[in-house]
């Protein structure tokens, strides 16, 4: 809520967030400013013999937006996936606004629930209404009434331009009006922090910017973003921060500028010059 | 045909329908709760209690019926002394219940796990992302989905207990169609092909509609992702 509805947004748009934590300046009031909001120390993770992620050390600030790039089997959407545990880890530590990630049971709902994630598939509840998909987590988890939920669910659809559609059936929907109800999804549970995973691959081209408008709105707006995208035009325009991954390792952080026109790393440079080429 | 009207005006035919049905409809509510329990055990986080879901599921969806309603009479009933209820027809038409639902929600819980398995992994991913507990997402998003892709298998299910109904006749349930059909034939035994007939029939009118309200349901309602 903090984040969205603060007036800081759009000046923080290009500070590098790589050393500085970005919204430090902005949020200076509050005592815990300069404390990562998300933190991962030394993280493993194994699928079976596969070291999927190996020693990975990240640190997001508030209202940053990191971005990962990655050949496809980097380990970039497991990372992701880590962060709400929706994949366990196997040895390491993830903290969210300093606290560690709990295992299970209630703490580990109740930090979900400031998590958002938008999946690749969108993962709208199928049998459910536009609407009904915004309030049920406000209602069930936050004990929201629904004439309010439905209220704080008819602003957001508006934000993301589908409140024409509130009562329909997702599967009437565009791929792209989907993904952007699912954006919408997240944002009702006002998250501390949003994980994009792979949000527009599975998008038609002519649907790509109309998600990407939403995401790069939410940057703006100061929303701390972590986003897995093959898009170099959103990292370009939206991201303080891009972190390159290839065979379960960071290979290369730094400003956008930087990677794109500069990649140290020869894997970056071999995969820039495959994707840009295009 | 006059053997078919004379037996009609002679026994109590569409009594003893009735009786299947009624033991139909108290073991399909019963199996149907109980067939819920077992499948949120069954895809619960807590392995202790999936293993006694799969457990209960294999035991009795391995052991013949007329088994269980043998055991509910010489076994629940007869050593046990368990009874629901002092009149003796109650009595023996709610263990034939009971055996029924012990036996049916075994298939409700394979039927309904079939359910889950059309609904995707993404679905309970989004839900336990928005900070759903494994309770209200099994409850508002999974087993509402599941629903709808078991109304096949469930309606079969459903079919194969009525005609399991007749196996009540092992729990001593005389009233029912299967009983009535042995005594039928031992007093008529000219009219064998008749009675055969009868009762036959009598199945097939009570359940191709049946049939057919489950497709047309299971059309309706399927989730259309």
């Amino acid at each position: 809520m903090t984040s969205l509805d603060s007036p800081m947004a759009g000046t923080l748009a290009k500070t590098n967030g790589a050393d500085i934590p970005a919204a430090a300046t902005n949020e200076g009031s509050t005592a815990d400013a300069g404390r990562p909001l998300v933190e991962l120390r030394h993280v493993n993770k194994y699928f079976g013999d596969l070291h999927v992620l190996k020693d990975i050390n990240l640190s997001v600030s508030k209202g940053e937006v990191l971005v990962i790039i990655g050949p496809s089997g980097s380990g970039k959407s497991t990372l992701c996936r880590t962060i709400n545990r929706l994949e366990s880890i196997d040895s390491g530590e993830i903290l969210i606004d300093g606290q560690p990630l709990p295992q299970e049971g209630r703490q580990l709902t109740k930090l979900r629930a400031e998590v958002g994630m938008v999946f690749q598939s969108f993962n709208l509840f199928s049998h459910k209404t536009i609407l009904d998909n915004v309030t049920l987590a406000p209602r069930k988890v936050r004990g929201m009434s629904k004439s309010k939920a439905e209220q704080e669910g008819m602003e957001l659809l508006a934000r993301v331009g589908v409140d024409s559609q509130a009562g329909k059936l997702p599967v009437q929907l565009s791929g792209g009006q989907q993904q952007r109800v699912a954006i919408a999804r997240s944002l009702a549970m006002h998250p501390k922090v949003m994980l994009f995973d792979e949000p527009t691959s599975a998008l038609d081209p002519e649907m790509i910017n109309e998600v990407l408008d939403v995401m790069v709105n939410l940057a703006k707006e100061g929303m701390t973003m972590i986003v897995v995208t093959h898009e170099m035009g959103f990292a370009r325009q939206a991201a303080n921060r891009v972190v390159f991954m290839a065979d379960g390792q960071i290979l290369e952080e730094g400003t956008p500028e930087e990677f794109f026109e500069n990649p140290k790393s020869e894997r970056a440079k071999d995969f820039l010059g495959k994707i840009l080429t295009h | 045909m006059d053997d078919v009207i004379r037996l009609f005006s002679q026994y109590n035919i569409v009594g003893a329908f009735v009786v299947n049905v009624e033991l139909t409809l108290w073991s399909a509510l019963f199996s149907m709760i109980l067939g819920v329990i077992l499948v949120i055990l069954r895809i619960s986080p807590v392995p202790s209690l999936r293993i006694f879901s799969s457990g209960y599921v294999e035991l009795f969806k391995n052991i013949p019926l007329t088994i269980i309603m043998v055991f509910m009479v010489l076994g629940v009933f007869g050593q046990l002394k368990f009874q629901f209820s002092s009149n003796f027809n109650m009595n023996f038409f709610w263990l034939a219940v009971t055996g029924l639902t012990l036996y049916t929600s075994a298939f409700v819980c394979e039927s309904l796990r079939s359910g889950i398995n059309t609904v995707p992994i993404g679905q309970s991913e989004a839900a336990r992302s928005l900070g759903f507990s494994f309770g209200q997402s099994a409850l508002l998003i999974i087993l509402p989905q599941a629903f709808r892709g078991a109304v096949a298998p469930l309606g079969n299910t459903f079919i194969a207990l009525l005609k399991n109904s007749t196996v009540a006749a092992a729990a001593s349930v005389a009233t029912e169609t299967s009983s009535l059909m042995s005594t039928m034939i031992e007093f008529n035994a000219n009219a064998i092909v008749s009675i055969f007939l009868i009762f036959a029939f009598g199945y097939v009118i009570l359940i191709i509609p049946f049939g057919l309200l489950t497709t047309w349901l299971s059309n309706r309602l399927a989730v259309r992702r």
